[in-house]
């Protein structure tokens, strides 16, 4: 053959070796999606077999030569009963199926770790709580459950890990999450599924799957030097989120300790969960939700925080377990506004 | 032939096409432009369908030849983008909306109710008029350097990140909704009011019944993707904020409104076709069609349950997770129709006295590739699969089946079956079932490997891709050329019978409808007096009677 046509040639040896059917099953979900896959294929097959079959036996029964004369029938209920039930029942068993599916592939379990993911035009920027940063790579170790908290800072993307059978939209103004726990050591494709202008079908990246050994290793190799919530920390004191937000009794702005996950009255009664979303909006829109007993004097940070500064303040906001910091934070900020040039934070940064 | 046949023919040495008849009652390029004839604003239409439908798929040529290989190379990505925006933006709003409803409902549903035309002859060729507006925005469009939205518009990248020109497609997407809002609200009174005496709405033929259900859809859908666009148009205009969160905008607001028309949109394309298939199955199996009236309501719960499953297009967008189980629960109720339909037909064919006419055969293939594409339709409405299959090759796949597996096989099945009707002239049969066997290969070649790419990862819209998905790729480009060449050939065929095609005769078929119980082609008139119907759609034994004590005159 490769002396008739070396391009065929080439093209059959490519499609021997690389002919596949599924994409790795490289997560915990991977193997309930691709078992709802089967029966899918196996009820669209057993559908298939049954339109071609009729058609086709009914073809070769009465044509023309056959049955000269047909036969004139009007319907039959119990006929047309049984083929809107019959498939009706197994799209039911696909709509529950899928349901679970989808619940278990969008509710994170309580205990995953978290990463911040940002969108742009056209590459992923992945913000690890730890202060690593990464940019059209995702490094996590196996066996643990992620969650991502995605944004994107222009258009509309899509995050998409086919190995792990799952994606999320990344959408403007707006945090959304996917979870994942991976189970086989690898890297797999990172794509953008949604169209988002000129290099679109670049907007790809790696997903290194580590054992917990070599993950720790390449946290430790990978760091930036401050984490996320430092980065937050001094943002907080240069943006004077402090001077409202001290936690002491007369502060204009409530305090901010131990708010995250808890719920608060607002000025119109209703009750809201403190949470991602809850901080981000509140930065950049305050009177979204004002919190009952507080005027809306916050002025707002829009255009003033990018996606990863507002990830770095909503970080540092879930670790904030006493006002002790905020109040040091504020000690510092005075003092230092005399020298603005100094660093925050009195630690050296540690390169790698 | 040698194999049965239903074709009867008058003696071609005899036969001649009838003196009068609505092609030559008035002569001129001014009696056309001018025309208040549903059968020849429907030419009209067919016509301009067959330009941007040629011009599509030069779009789907390039877009295939760019897939070839993993790299970028044959262009730019950034033209690759405004290839595939083009080739969506003409399939959808320039060929698949109008094509059947517009050329072939156009010229028989008038006849086939008994009625001299449409309700509004003028509204009728207005459509037509925006059609061609729609035509010259959005080729304008294409000629000032195109517009790389993808056919989906999807904000705030088309209102702000975009430098191309959005407005101008836009803009003509939007006449061109009005367009078929016109061609709806005519078929809608023709179909309620101009019925001769003695049809009932139970002796409608099916075409009637799915188009008067795809008109609802234009007539109820289409103003919500107008005022779409216009918030569109005038965020990236003036800057108003709607969509862009960036101004304050719900960036979802706009899948919402998007789709709340692109989704029944889906319908309007395919319930027409789903006509043709009623019609052509019963004419060639000599059977009325089994469960009239369950494949009759089954168009119109199709039409409105599909007004109910537009967010199932959302399912990963961060709609909430209650609110994506309803819309999955409906689309899966909605599949449940389809289903009985591809049933109704099969279980047609039982005890009928079977022919493989052309149209059949285009029929037969619509019936295999629209449950192909039906039932992947679950695969993604089903909440947990739609997260991996999404946004990939298999949803291009999955509506590529339904669209061009089963639409456009309706259409060419309708187009052979109707063109003596319309021409007075027969196809080359032979030719034209070699054209129908290639274009079922063809697809199949082509969007089969996609279910399989699309399951492997391979998102859609991507310009470049990882090397592995290469075998697939090629198969799929292969398949397009023998695909391109299966539409050729009707182009062709078709055009050369126009002036050596057999001589048709009123009947050919022996088909029941009212259309085929008057001249071919018609009067400008459809009928010299009011027909009376006594019998109901399908009823071949009316028609032998008929045949029996009747001289059928041509001419």
């Amino acid at each position: 053959m490769h002396f008739i046509s070396p391009v065929l040639w080439q093209f059959l040896v490519n499609w021997l070796t690389h002919f596949a059917l599924f994409p790795p099953e490289a997560s915990e979900i991977a193997p309930y999606t691709d078992s709802l896959y089967f029966f899918l294929v196996l009820i669209s097959l057993v559908g298939m077999t049954v339109v071609v079959l009729l058609v086709v036996l009914f073809s070769v029964m009465y044509r023309k030569e056959r049955n000269p004369e047909p036969t004139q029938i009007e319907g039959s209920t119990l006929l047309e009963a049984t083929w809107t039930i019959i498939p009706l029942a197994l799209f039911m068993v696909t709509f529950v199926w899928g349901a679970l599916l989808y619940f278990r592939i969008y509710n994170p379990p309580t205990n995953a770790m978290n990463i911040y993911i940002v969108g742009k035009q056209w590459m992923w920027k992945a913000e690890h709580p730890g202060g690593q940063h990464e940019i059209n790579a995702l490094h996590i170790p196996v066996n643990r459950a992620v969650q991502l908290t995605m944004i994107s800072q222009d258009v509309f993307h899509s995050f998409s890990i086919p190995a792990f059978r799952v994606k999320r939209e990344v959408i403007p103004g707006r945090y959304s999450t996917v979870w994942f726990k991976a189970t086989q050591i690898g890297t797999y494709h990172l794509f953008c599924t949604q169209y988002c202008g000129t290099l679109h079908s670049q907007m790809i990246g790696q997903i290194v799957v580590m054992t917990p050994d070599d993950y720790e290793k390449w946290t430790n190799g990978s760091t930036s030097g401050a984490s996320l919530a430092q980065n937050g920390e001094r943002l907080f004191a240069s943006l004077g989120c402090s001077s409202c937000h001290s936690g002491n009794a007369d502060s204009h702005g409530p305090s901010l300790a131990q708010a995250y996950g808890g719920k608060v009255q607002l000025a119109n009664g209703s009750f809201a969960t403190v949470d991602d979303a809850f901080l981000r909006d509140s930065i950049l829109n305050p009177t979204m939700h004002q919190i009952a007993g507080y005027s809306p004097i916050m002025p707002t940070y829009q255009g003033q925080v990018s996606e990863e500064g507002l990830i770095d303040l909503v970080e540092y906001i879930k670790n904030l377990n006493s006002n002790y910091r905020v109040q040091q934070t504020l000690t510092t900020s005075t003092v230092q506004s005399t020298t603005p040039a100094a660093p925050a934070a009195g630690q050296g940064m540690v390169k790698q | 032939m040698s194999t049965a046949t239903i074709v009867k023919l008058p003696p071609q040495e005899t036969a001649s096409l009838p003196k009068r008849s609505y092609l030559n009652s008035e002569y001129g390029l001014k009696s056309w432009l001018l025309t208040g004839d549903h059968k020849r604003i429907a030419i009209l239409y067919l016509i301009s369908i067959t330009f941007f439908f040629f011009i599509g798929g030069a779009m789907a040529g390039l877009i295939r030849l760019e897939l070839l290989t993993p790299q970028s190379d044959l262009m730019a990505t950034d033209t690759y983008n405004k290839v595939f925006t083009m080739h969506g933006i003409i399939m959808v709003f320039l060929f698949l909306v109008p094509s059947v409803p517009a050329t072939i409902g156009n010229f028989v549903i008038p006849i086939m109710v008994g009625a001299k035309d449409l309700a509004f002859p003028k509204v009728n060729l207005l459509s037509w008029y925006l059609y061609i507006v729609a035509g010259i925005f959005t080729i304008s469009a294409l000629v000032l350097g195109g517009v790389d939205t993808g056919w989906t518009f999807t904000t705030p990248l088309s209102t702000h990140y975009l430098n191309t020109h959005v407005i101008t497609a836009g803009l003509g997407i939007f006449i061109a909704g009005f367009s078929s809002i016109f061609t709806g609200l005519n078929f809608i009174v023709t179909i309620h009011r101009m019925r001769a005496p003695g049809m009932t709405w139970f002796r409608l033929p099916l075409f009637c019944w799915s188009n008067y259900a795809a008109s609802i859809l234009m007539v109820l859908g289409t103003p919500v993707l107008a005022i779409t666009l216009v918030l569109v148009i005038l965020e990236r205009a003036i800057g108003i904020g709607v969509f862009d969160p960036a101004k304050g905008g719900d960036p979802l607001l706009f899948q919402h409104l998007f789709w709340f028309y692109s989704h029944p949109a889906v319908y309007i394309m395919i319930l027409p076709g789903m006509g043709v298939i009623s019609e052509v199955i019963s004419t060639f199996s000599r059977k009325r069609v089994f469960g009239y009236t369950a494949v009759a309501f089954s168009s119109v719960a199709i039409a409105v349950f599909g007004f109910f499953v537009w967010a199932h297009h959302m399912f990963i967008m961060g709609v909430s997770n209650y609110s994506a189980l309803v819309f999955s629960l409906l689309t899966m109720l909605v599949a449940v129709p389809s289903a009985i339909k591809i049933f109704n037909w099969a279980a047609t064919l039982y005890k009928g006295s079977i022919t493989f006419e052309t149209p059949m055969l285009y029929a037969f293939g619509f019936m295999g590739l629209f449950t192909i594409g039906g039932l992947t339709g679950v695969f993604l409405g089903s909440l947990g699969m739609d997260i991996h299959l999404t946004e990939t090759y298999f949803i291009v796949a999955h509506f590529h089946f339904v669209m061009v597996g089963g639409m456009l096989m309706a259409f060419l099945s309708g187009i052979h079956f109707w063109w003596p009707k319309m021409t007075g002239r027969m196809y080359p049969e032979a030719l034209s079932k070699l054209a129908a066997l290639t274009t079922f290969i063809g697809f199949n070649l082509t969007f089969f490997p996609q279910f399989i790419v699309g399951y492997l990862g391979m998102p859609r819209r991507y310009a470049a891709y990882p090397p592995e998905f290469q075998v697939l790729n090629v198969l799929s480009t292969a398949g397009a050329t023998v695909l391109g060449i299966g539409y050729l050939l009707p182009m062709l065929y078709l055009t050369w019978s126009l002036k050596y095609g057999k001589i048709a005769g009123s009947n050919p078929w022996q088909a029941t409808g009212l259309e085929w119980q008057i001249q071919s082609p018609p009067l400008t008139e459809n009928f010299i007096e009011t027909p009376l119907v006594d019998h109901e759609a399908y009823d071949y034994e009316w028609l032998a009677h008929q045949t029996e004590h009747e001289v059928q005159t041509v001419g």
